[in-house]
């Protein structure tokens, strides 16, 4: 697999009408990473990724998908991606065969064997009504659709947000095993940051239409420390140090910071960070702010 | 075979966890030599992480001459597992209990000594980990 980003966006914007959803967005995803893109409701998060599978036209910079423009070369670019919308929209009057009968016609590219061995393997009857699935089978065969097209890049709009904790963790092991077999690039937006941890491997936060954070979790996580120690003034710490966040009882000070190089004043604790800590302290940061960590050299596997 | 548990909260990465289940398993004879570790596929399935997690531990595992991975096949624990040998170990938890009881006749509860102890391994692993913007 080639080591050039799958997605490559510079400088990208989409404006509504006088408001700006998305600005100034540069980013790059690695081959076989999984991304996860979060932000709150109205962040900018689905006009991003409805930007990368090429629906909508940026209104400044550009969007590059596996080294094409998604828009103008659509033919030859979404044959390569599979997209799973918010709350998994499918023809309720459908059967699960029909649904896949469906997807067998419309994409150039399908494995029909592995479709069905799918369904088969979630324990679903290809005869059943989709209208008739509960929540989580819907996201499923959603998902089946998609990576029956055995993409490169699986781009995924809040899949879990609608549902139980159960179903969320088998669709993200579904995922999961698609991306151990196939080395699928995937990006996944979110709201959620907490269940995240254990199944990404990059972040990009998103604020009122602008990144914040981007980059390696492993790597933001340690970048950053949480500061615990007796009432001061910040600033002898913000000489070398970036403060993100600071908050002052009457005896105590907690700073959570951006180490630029180790912490040596010994009369803070230091705690690690985690990573819904380390997005809700951007997120309430000045937005203009942002940080992307370093990329560490790709190793061959 | 060896069954995974992760705990995200305990402030463990998470490929280390897997790397510290695998060595204890070793060191317990839960895992043999020759002994077959779950596949990526298996781990991922059980656990719902990511791929490239169970990739990292059995990398470091491989490295640490504890394994080997045989490409198409899968990890194996290799025949002669280098482990921390018994003795060093000993002559360890020795001066590990001296400690204890010097710091509990310091008035040091268990939180305290907690306390020390993390600084000083904190102290002792971040000269690797510091970063130059």
């Amino acid at each position: 697999m080639s080591d050039s980003p799958v997605v490559r966006t510079l400088g990208l914007g989409k404006r509504y009408g006088a408001s700006w959803a998305l600005r100034d967005c540069t980013l790059e995803i690695a081959p076989g990473s999984v991304t996860a893109l979060v932000g709150s409701n109205g962040a900018g998060k689905t006009t991003l990724l409805h930007l990368i599978i090429g629906l909508g036209r940026p209104s400044a910079g550009s969007v590059e998908v596996l080294g094409r423009s998604p828009r103008d070369e659509a033919e030859n670019v979404l044959r390569d991606v599979g997209f799973v919308a918010q709350d998994h929209p499918l023809y309720r009057s459908l059967s699960i065969a029909e649904t896949l009968d469906m997807g067998r016609r419309l994409n150039p590219r399908w494995d029909d064997a592995y479709a069905h061995e799918r369904i088969g393997r979630l324990g679903m009857d290809p005869g059943h009504r989709v209208g008739r699935l509960s929540g989580g089978q819907q996201a499923q065969i959603a998902l089946t659709l998609a990576l029956s097209k055995r993409p490169q890049l699986l781009v995924l709009d809040e899949p879990v947000a609608s549902l139980d904790p159960l179903a969320r963790r088998e669709f993200l092991g579904g995922v999961l095993e698609a991306v151990a077999e196939s080395g699928v690039t995937v990006i996944l937006s979110s709201h959620i940051v907490s269940e995240l941890e254990r199944v990404c491997d990059h972040l990009i936060t998103l604020t009122d239409g602008h990144t914040q954070l981007e980059g390696p979790i492993a790597e933001l996580l340690a970048r950053h420390r949480l500061l615990i120690g007796p009432r001061a003034d910040a600033a002898s710490v913000a000489r070398v140090h970036d403060v993100i966040r600071e908050s002052h009882t009457e005896r105590q000070t907690t700073l959570l910071v951006r180490a630029n190089g180790h912490v040596y004043d010994t009369c803070w604790q230091q705690h690690d960070v985690d990573l819904e800590e380390l997005v809700l302290a951007y997120m309430g940061h000045n937005p203009g702010a942002s940080f992307a960590a370093p990329r560490p050299e790709a190793v061959a596997r | 075979m060896i069954a995974f548990h992760l705990d995200m909260r305990s402030g463990v990465p998470a490929y280390l966890q897997l790397v510290q289940q695998v060595r204890h398993a070793v060191r317990m004879g839960i895992l043999r030599p020759g002994d077959q570790l779950p596949t990526v596929k298996e781990v991922v399935s059980t656990l719902t992480i990511n791929p490239n997690t169970v990739l990292h531990a059995y990398r470091q595992l491989d490295m640490e001459g504890l394994v080997e991975g045989r490409r198409g096949v899968g990890t194996f624990v290799v025949e002669n597992p280098q482990l921390v040998p018994p003795e060093g170990l000993d002559a360890l938890r020795a001066t590990l209990e001296r400690w204890v009881t010097s710091a509990r006749g310091l008035g040091l509860d268990d939180e305290a000594m907690a306390g020390l102890f993390g600084e000083a391994v904190r102290g002792s692993s971040s000269t690797g980990e510091s970063r130059v913007a």
